[in-house]
């Protein structure tokens, strides 16, 4: 059969099964049904809910303005799907064609689209982790469990990581009014994410919000009390603090374990895939029927250098999503790439925080609007010479330009002037993001051998 | 790039009715210049862009002294500039400092609440059309209906809006870029003294509600404190002398031109009068196809700007077409067909960016319920006169007078 005919019997009546049923799952399948795709359509997701929306959850939940159940994501269309939710997806196997899930049950595709995304990472010993009153904050049962906690009215709340999810967190306890602790192992709240000259501003901002922030020590060690319940961190510089309520906030961990031995370029940085959304498999071929997208995505922008971004946005989601369902019933000279602009929000301590383009690969930062002092600027970010990010703190309205500036590789330090323009911006600075060659993850795929014929490309598994 | 006289046939008051095949002229060439000196920006992309970028300024003060004599906008010595006419930060904090007692974050519910009230207005005022044939929407209806709503936020009585309606229409007529260089010098002339009078008058009601305050705009602005402090007594007259233009000025001709739309599209109106949702998008697709504000005039470059192939020298006089740019038809589908449920309507109706209106809220709200209202209540409405005569203004476009016939008042 022709490529063509292949295409038009997929559409007409072919079985798309996608794995992970949240904000990407949902958006692809919408966009599959809106570009025509009248085949059969399984959804399959591990939560027993149907998709809802993760943002609120350490923001409007946490506060009791929204419940958790009210987080259902608005649907843009009927997606007339069969819905396999509190299924797990177990493995793939690519030859077969087939997902396997936990109950067993074995389904075919034609083409598969992977969204699993990722998960809270959990505090790594285990029986500490296991104390009453530990918590994480991913899914609707966390923020469901998070909020009773706090609506119980603990003495005093640890959050453990100071990135987005925890400043989130310590913001909606002091808006409850309650005492809270944040212990970061950086110099400063989002200094991985934004740099150490605007997480001086978030560490003032947490201060100013009476948050006891302590930044420069890790948490040794948890303490439970007769009754399993915990009672008090230990901190590296010897300090201790009781506290009745601990969340973790340690980042997250792709979901990508069920896809081990299946042959796909799948490791805890995510599945690697090309610009078109299509899978990598481990010898680095892309596939053909197997699409990724969201968190769990890791995939090239040439914007960036080709890098491989893996990026936890939602906006990343969702246009991965609709690129990804697109090119899955797409004729290869239609397929579009994933070019979206890595950009994302959070509300905190009153703020809302804006940034788009890679903040963490630059080097120099500007303040070219605003001012730092005032918690409301725009600052942007250079590397090599060329603008590659910008972050506003309550002056989200200039974005649009800094995208720009940022798709154009506009040079940096900016030269033109601007509304707004303070004298503290008209020099730039190291942005103080923390040593890019200390080792954060284990590798995936290794390269061996020396000579183009013994070069062997390695798939090194998550270690345990 | 070519130097073209396009600016004084837009503003030849002929072309009033129907300046649309003059912009997609305009369109040919996404910046021009023109003759007399600004730059004209009339497609949807660019002036987007152009409403989102920091290197442009809304402070007069910015432009270059010939640009400023040629678009007859001098800085007013007398009374200091409102925060349309301000950058950040004076712009933010001004901004922030009335938006406290009118919207979000701080009276969220302001606008929606006078749901009720404005609903009431409206139909005392379609009421009062009860044994008559034929009105003059503007005068009986589209004018008074947003002057008193904005008297009533802000606090200012009703009774001598004689006074300053006349200001306000001097003050607006300011805006039109027209005329030889004597018309220009009369016009600012007459403009500077109409804000005196209203400054003058706003002062002392402003005094008024600082000793005796209720609960309106005025005084809330004399009396309040807040994280920005407080509004010195002449920046409340500046910002009420604002919100009081824009009150009188826009939400009339979104009223009248919707009005005639409708009469011009007896489907949609039938399919309003049945399904009264439809105001909802219907207000968003007037706003993009006949948007009272036609252009922004006051802008001005803080640096050499390139824009799509053009570089616009720094301290130039900025045009940008609003209503051309909603027109656009790369980027909207069959621009000039009124499509009442137009998808991803994303019009230049209210601006862009740090200047977008501040009383857009309020502007849709009023135009949807006096719009369903005037549909379901008027039976068999019908244009006496189509095109009606327009006011002179090319800025804040709108027909002066708009006779209806009717054969009586339903319910
Ligand atoms: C508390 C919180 C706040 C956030 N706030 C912001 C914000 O302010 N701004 C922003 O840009 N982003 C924010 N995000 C990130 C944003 O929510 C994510 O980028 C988005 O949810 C990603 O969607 P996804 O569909 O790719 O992945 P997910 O939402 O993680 O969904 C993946 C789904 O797949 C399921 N799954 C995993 N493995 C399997 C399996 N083997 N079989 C079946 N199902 C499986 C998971 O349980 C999950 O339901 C926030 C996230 C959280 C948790």
């Amino acid at each position: 059969m022709s490529v063509d005919g292949y295409l038009e019997t997929l559409r007409r009546e072919g079985r798309i099964v996608v794995v992970g049923a949240s904000l990407a799952g949902l958006r692809a399948a919408e966009t599959l049904r809106a570009e025509g795709f009248a085949g059969t359509l399984t959804m399959v997701g591990d939560e027993p809910h149907e998709p809802y929306d993760r943002p609120p959850l350490s923001k409007q939940v946490l506060l009791g303005k929204v419940p958790a159940d009210h987080t259902v994501l608005p649907r843009r269309r009927p997606v007339d799907a069969e819905w396999r939710l509190g299924a797990a997806a177990t493995g793939l196997d690519l030859a077969a064609k087939q997902v396997r899930l936990a109950d067993g049950d074995a389904i075919d595709y034609d083409r598969l689209l992977i969204t699993t995304g990722v998960r809270a990472r959990p505090w790594p010993r285990e029986l500490e982790a296991d104390l009453d009153g530990v918590c994480v904050l991913r899914t609707r049962d966390d923020a469901i469990r998070l909020h009773h906690r706090l609506k119980a009215g603990p003495r005093r709340v640890l959050v453990i990581g100071a990135g987005f999810t925890g400043s989130e967190i310590a913001s909606a306890c002091r808006e409850r009014g309650l005492p809270v602790t944040v212990a970061e192992r950086g110099p400063a709240p989002l200094v991985g994410a934004l740099g150490g000259v605007v997480g001086e501003v978030a560490a003032e901002l947490q201060r100013a919000h009476g948050v006891d922030l302590r930044c420069g020590v890790q948490v040794t060690g948890l303490e439970g009390d007769s009754a399993g319940r915990v009672r008090q961190a230990h901190f590296s510089d010897g300090t201790a603090v009781e506290s009745d309520v601990v969340v973790v906030a340690l980042g997250a961990t792709r979901n990508t374990e069920w896809l081990a031995d299946s042959g796909l370029g799948a490791g805890p940085r995510g599945i690697a895939c090309d610009a078109g959304c299509r899978a990598f498999d481990v010898r680095g071929i892309v596939t053909d029927d197997v699409f990724v997208a969201g968190d769990v995505a890791r995939s090239p922008h040439p914007l960036f250098g080709y890098q491989f971004l893996s990026l936890e946005h939602w906006g990343n989601a969702v246009s991965q999503a609709e690129v990804a369902a697109h090119n899955m019933i797409s004729a290869s000279a239609d397929r579009r790439p994933h070019l979206w602009m890595p950009s994302f929000w959070s509300a905190q301590f009153g703020v809302n925080i804006k940034s788009v383009g890679v903040p963490p690969m630059a080097d120099q930062i500007i303040v070219t609007q605003g001012s730092l002092a005032e918690q409301r600027f725009t600052a942007a970010y250079g590397y090599q010479g060329r603008v590659i990010a910008a972050v506003t703190f309550d002056q989200a309205k200039w974005l649009d330009f800094y995208e720009r500036q940022i798709e154009q590789a506009a040079p940096f330090p900016p030269e033109f002037t601007t509304v707004d323009r303070r004298p503290e911006g008209l020099q730039p600075v190291p942005a103080g993001f923390p040593d890019p060659s200390l080792p954060s993850h284990g590798p995936t795929v290794t390269l061996s051998g020396h000579s183009p014929t013994d070069r062997r490309v390695s798939f090194t598994p998550r270690r345990a | 790039m070519t130097s073209v006289a396009l600016l004084h046939r837009i503003t030849d008051y002929a072309n009033r009715p129907d300046p649309y095949p003059l912009y997609a002229e305009l369109r040919r060439t996404p910046v021009v210049r023109d003759e007399s000196g600004p730059y004209l920006v009339s497609t949807y992309w660019e002036i987007k862009e152009l409403l989102h970028d920091p290197r442009i300024s809304s402070d007069l003060r910015n432009l270059t002294p010939e640009a400023a004599r040629a678009s007859g906008q001098e800085h007013d010595p007398n009374l200091p500039p409102a925060f349309i006419r301000l950058d950040p930060p004076e712009h933010d904090r001004l901004r922030r400092l009335s938006m406290r007692p009118f919207g979000p974050p701080h009276t969220p519910r302001r606008v929606f609440d006078m749901h009720g009230e404005l609903e009431e207005i409206v139909s005392g005022l379609v009421d009062g059309l009860r044994g008559r044939d034929t009105i003059d929407l503007v005068d009986d209806f589209s004018y008074p209906f947003p002057v008193t709503v904005i008297c009533r936020i802000l606090g200012v009585p009703r009774e001598d809006e004689s006074h300053f309606h006349e200001w306000a229409d001097t003050i607006a007529a300011g805006l039109d870029p027209v005329g030889t260089a004597e018309e220009r010098e009369a016009q600012v002339q007459g403009v500077r003294r109409a804000r005196g009078e209203l400054a003058a008058y706003l002062a002392g009601l402003i005094e008024e509600r600082r000793r005796s305050p209720r609960d309106d705009m005025l005084s809330a602005m004399a009396t309040e404190h807040g994280p920005d402090g407080q509004m010195s007594p002449v920046e409340i007259i500046t910002t009420a002398a604002l919100l009081l233009i824009a009150g009188h000025e826009t939400t009339v001709n979104l009223i009248t031109n919707g009005m005639l739309t409708l009469l011009r599209n007896p489907d949609v109106l039938q399919r309003l009068r049945v399904e009264p949702g439809l105001a909802v998008p219907l207000v968003e697709e007037l706003l993009r196809f006949e948007p009272p504000v036609q252009m922004l005039p006051q802008r001005t470059t803080l640096a050499d700007i390139d824009i799509a192939g053009t570089i616009i020298p720094k301290g130039a006089s900025l045009y940008l077409m609003v209503a051309s740019g909603s027109r656009d038809p790369k980027r909207f589908a069959d621009p000039d067909r009124f499509v009442p449920d137009r998808p991803d309507n994303q019009h230049l109706g209210f601006g862009h960016g740090l200047h977008n209106c501040f009383g857009a809220p309020l502007a849709r709200l009023e135009a949807q319920l006096a719009l369903t209202a005037l549909v379901r209540r008027l039976d068999g409405p019908s244009l006496v006169e189509d095109p009606p005569p327009y006011r002179q203004n090319a800025v804040l476009r709108g027909p002066r007078h708009l006779p209806i016939a009717f054969s009586g008042i339903i319910g």
